[in-house]
């Protein structure tokens, strides 16, 4: 079976799902995380101790791009059942959209990775 | 005339254990259309390709299919816009019959749930029923629905569950909810408010894509779904009155 050549709607809903997997996904694991204070601070601590690994300070900065994609995807999409009108730009928004997401990323990205390079 | 190729999903379930894909290569002008060289290959190759089609001018419907990845109407989409070869498979979501003809029986089921017809309680006028150009524009785009369900398959939430109404049954209710004439609100949107009602919708935005006739599905779904919340707040207003 062949892949459907949706557009750019598509696309959008596909992040939007696969974002949010990613947002639940870390919930899940925050969840137990914030657990194992249950078992004893030591655990806790230990755990804790890993989200300074650099590998989990570049997961982070994929964290916010999931938080900051589906957050604004949202938005847009809200903004469609406020102003129906607004669904015949919908590719428009979507560039926006992407726009505002780069600009927020770019700063961020900055902040969050300038530990793993020592600055 | 050129060499046209096409690569389509051939599947005779009696037959055949699963679709399987075969090239064909068809005399054509690069101005004919896709359904001209679909019969290019039933009349001079292969007798056994099974298709829909009837009027072939893009007003019946008949011929939609999923043509380089896309919905489209083999009727209205021209060779030389077409990358080749053209990979023409069925619509997806349906049970295939045979090669591109699907199912449509649960379709229609669909098509008919929503009530598409004027639903008016008072006694007809002597005349006929009267109406503002402006009380017509308001559901005039989705009176050209010529109900080929290339939206319907389009739609990747109608893939995932195939209860849902999908976007040619919910552009069909949005024909009537919307025309000031017609009086079966309540019936319509009971329907469209269950599980496997409007409220599946991504806003993926595939049905409007899909559409050959340029309605804009994806904003009727959303005005049926405002609707919806719109009667839902009135009800609950009523409610607390009394």
């Amino acid at each position: 079976m062949s892949r459907y050549r949706g557009g750019i709607g598509q696309w959008s809903w596909m992040f939007h799902r696969i974002t949010g997997v990613g947002v639940l996904v870390f919930l899940c694991l925050h969840i137990l995380d914030t657990f194992l204070i249950v078992l004893g601070p030591e655990h806790y601590n230990a755990i804790i101790a890993w989200y300074r690994h650099p590998v989990f300070r570049v997961s982070e900065v994929g964290l916010f791009a999931c938080v900051l994609y589906h957050s604004l995807n949202g938005v847009r999409i809200i903004l469609f059942e406020a102003w129906t009108g607004l669904v015949r730009w919908h590719r428009q928004m979507f560039y926006v959209q992407m726009a505002i997401f780069a600009v927020c990323m770019l700063p961020v990205t900055y902040l969050m990775l300038r530990p793993v390079f020592g600055r | 005339m050129a060499h046209v190729r096409l690569k389509i999903q051939r599947f005779n379930p009696e037959m055949d254990s699963a679709p399987q894909w075969r090239e064909y290569t068809v005399e054509a002008e690069p101005t004919d259309r896709v359904l001209d060289a679909l019969h290019a290959v039933k009349w001079h190759h292969d007798g056994s390709l099974a298709f829909r089609r009837s009027c072939a001018h893009g007003v019946c419907g008949s011929d939609a299919m999923m043509i380089n990845g896309k919905n489209r109407l083999a009727c209205k989409l021209l060779i030389k816009d077409l990358k080749q070869p053209i990979v023409v498979e069925p619509m997806r979501g349906f049970a295939v019959v045979k090669d591109l003809i699907v199912d449509q029986t649960k379709f229609f089921e669909k098509y008919r749930s929503v009530k598409p017809y004027l639903i008016a309680e008072e006694p007809p006028p002597a005349t006929e029923r009267l109406q503002s150009p402006k009380q017509q524009e308001r559901f005039e785009d989705t009176t050209k629905c010529i109900l080929c369900g290339a939206c319907t398959t389009s739609c990747p939430s109608f893939w995932a569950n195939g209860e849902y109404v999908g976007p040619a049954a919910i552009v069909q209710a949005h024909r009537f909810l919307f025309d000031s004439r017609d009086q079966g609100a309540e019936e319509r949107l009971e329907v469209l408010n269950k599980a496997s009602g409007v409220w599946r919708c991504r806003t993926i935005f595939n049905c409007t894509d899909a559409c050959p006739r340029g309605i804009n599905v994806t904003k009727a779904i959303v005005e049926v779904q405002n609707l919806l919340v719109a009667h839902a707040k009135q009800g609950s207003t009523t409610d607390a009155a009394q």
